[in-house]
């Protein structure tokens, strides 16, 4: 009997120890786990930091060979043949493609941002909106290969003195590319004006849906719809594939759309493909040309940001 | 008199509605052709060219032979590095900001940082990448410094879907929890994270399926390249991916290849609908609402 109640009270302590135990190295896990947490949120900071760290790097060890004032305000840019004189043809290239993409893109999206937030079904909109998710989701050298290989051959019809290779094909598609963001992020903000001010305010008066969509929900909707086009552009001037593959390998300071141009993306693409060593000047001219492109995406991004909260309307 | 006038005037104000719901409709009529056609040019092309060896054969200097099989595996291979780094990397970040951060001003640094980083050019990781992982950890230009690339590019996407899919978890069940005794801990891992992963799954193979259809870019600068005769056998073996090998067929002046790319193409965008498709099934069959 009390050999039985001893072992009884061995075991309860037994039990108390082990409890403590589990509850030390729960304690641990609790003290750890936040700082591991910590850690990997950290990542993210550091990927930012290296990635200014490594293109500011480069880029000043870059501008002690090649003079600042050449490079933004030359205009001859062959870097094989060693002259850095300018990067302004690779920017008149970025622009011109984004240009025509927003010319495209702008309008196309805006109407069918109007159409799904203002005249659709809730049946129709169930079916356009995934078609066009589907057109967000193809990769970006999917579109360069039918730029190249349809929209060009297609505009060379149209346009006899046009290159197969041609900023007017790149900046089309582009253009298609980037509907949908403008299409989706517009009719979000459309769609948060309240049913309040359209059904009572408008319709209820007399007005059209055309008027209604036109005088109280676009105004209403402006700055979402300014940031969606902000955040779209510095898509386009980001964009890469589709200019590799369809607007050519020409440094041009043109704004003739039927012309072979080079963007900023696309040398960085050619410059990193070719036969480039470690530490040579065309290795280091990516990274300059990597850094002006960085603050242009990096200034539209913030823009928009700071449009979509400052503008924004609280109902 | 007047009256007229006015039933004039309403007649126009409604004709120009129906002109504008018109011109609305041939819009996004527009956008869906453009849709169709490059989906309809690329089937045309490409299915003629598509058969079973062309998923086992290797790139060729010949069309008859050309193969998209080393691009399909170093796809495979790379996610195989890239999705766990990304994850647990963005899950944790996710974590770390949802539950643990106090609201200061390093985690709205945080926050923003993730936002701005999602919208860098993909380029432009490209170039940490060379510098970071080919240059200076000296991994040359091998698999592992392209996946690791890769998970940096997707890491954003991620952390912003697992926060939306943590936020969603109510707050009455993570009171319970803790009122039942729970720690945080065995509350985010036992009550939090079960209830938010398909939400965090969905949003991973979305980022992912995204990363392999857009390797392209930063992958070309961290030296994926295009003629390679086998599969990666280490994570430091060179590599190629797909959208690297379509590129190269695209970029070939014979009109010929282009099939062969077309050919490619419809792989890799079966590939993408199956991850998609996934994800939706994952999201519809698993949502829980609160």
């Amino acid at each position: 009997m009390v050999n039985k109640q001893s072992t009884a009270n061995i075991s309860v302590q037994d039990m108390i120890k082990q409890n403590k135990k589990k509850k030390n190295i729960g304690n641990g896990i609790e003290k750890f786990v936040p700082i591991f947490l910590l850690l990997c949120a950290i990542v993210s900071v550091l990927t930012t930091i290296g990635i200014l760290f490594t293109l500011l790097r480069e880029t000043f060890s870059f501008f002690s060979d090649v003079s600042l004032v050449d490079f933004y305000f030359g205009t001859h840019w062959s870097p094989w043949t060693d002259h850095f004189g300018g990067v302004a043809p690779l920017i008149a290239g970025t622009l011109l493609i984004s240009f025509i993409a927003i010319c495209v893109a702008v309008p196309i999206g805006l109407a069918s941002a109007i159409y799904l937030s203002e005249y659709a079904t809730e049946r129709t909109r169930k079916v356009i909106k995934p078609i066009l998710e589907v057109l967000a989701g193809i990769p970006t050298v999917v579109y360069g290969f039918f730029a190249l290989t349809f929209v060009s051959p297609l505009l060379g019809n149209i346009f006899s003195e046009m290159r197969i290779f041609n900023a007017l094909s790149a900046g089309i598609v582009v253009g298609i590319m980037i509907i949908p963001m403008i299409a989706s992020l517009s009719e979000d903000a459309m769609s948060a004006v309240p049913h309040s001010l359209r059904d009572g305010g408008a319709l209820g008066l007399g007005a059209t849906r055309f008027e209604v969509a036109i005088k109280v929900v676009l105004p209403a909707a402006l700055s979402g719809i300014i940031a969606s086009i902000v955040l779209a552009l510095s898509r386009a001037v980001g964009e890469t594939m589709i200019v590799t593959i369809a607007a050519g390998a020409t440094p041009n300071l043109t704004f003739n759309p039927t012309e072979s141009i080079q963007t900023l993306t696309a040398f960085i693409v050619q410059g990193a493909t070719g036969d480039t060593s470690f530490h040579s000047i065309i290795y280091k001219s990516i990274y300059a040309v990597g850094f002006t492109l960085f603050i242009f995406t990096l200034i539209m991004n913030i823009l928009s940001q700071y449009i979509s909260r400052r503008f924004k309307e609280d109902y | 008199m007047t009256q007229q006038i006015n039933i004039s005037q309403i007649k126009g104000r409604v004709t120009r509605n129906k002109i504008y719901k018109g011109i609305f409709i041939l819009a996004i009529s527009l956008a869906m052709l453009a849709l169709a056609t490059l989906l309809y040019r690329i089937l045309s092309q490409g299915l003629g060219y598509l058969s079973i060896d062309f998923l086992k054969n290797y790139p060729a200097p010949y069309i008859e032979e050309a193969g998209i099989f080393a691009g399909l595996m170093g796809s495979v291979f790379m996610m195989c590095i890239t999705a766990p780094v990304s994850i647990i990397l963005g899950v944790s970040t996710a974590l770390y900001l949802e539950e643990y951060a106090t609201q200061n001003r390093f985690t709205r640094f945080i926050q923003v940082n993730v936002q701005n980083l999602a919208g860098i050019p993909s380029i432009v990781f490209g170039l940490l990448g060379l510098t970071l992982f080919v240059y200076l950890l000296a991994m040359g230009y091998t698999l592992i410094a392209g996946a690791l690339t890769m998970s940096l590019l997707v890491l954003p996407v991620i952390v912003v879907a697992s926060q939306e899919a943590i936020r969603s978890v109510p707050k009455e069940i993570r009171e319970a929890s803790i009122a039942m005794g729970a720690t945080k801990w065995q509350t985010i891992w036992r009550i939090v994270l079960p209830a938010s992963i398909p939400g965090i799954i969905t949003g991973a193979i979305l980022a992912l399926s995204r990363a392999i259809g857009e390797t392209a870019p930063p992958l070309i600068i961290v030296g994926a390249a295009a003629a390679i005769y086998t599969i990666p056998d280490s994570f430091l073996s060179k590599y190629t991916v797909m959208p690297i090998q379509i590129y190269s067929w695209t970029a070939r002046p014979q009109e010929e290849w282009q099939f062969v790319a077309a050919a490619g193409i419809i792989v890799l965008l079966a590939i993408l609908l199956c991850m998609n498709a996934v994800a939706v099934w994952i999201r519809n069959k698993f949502q829980k609402r609160y």
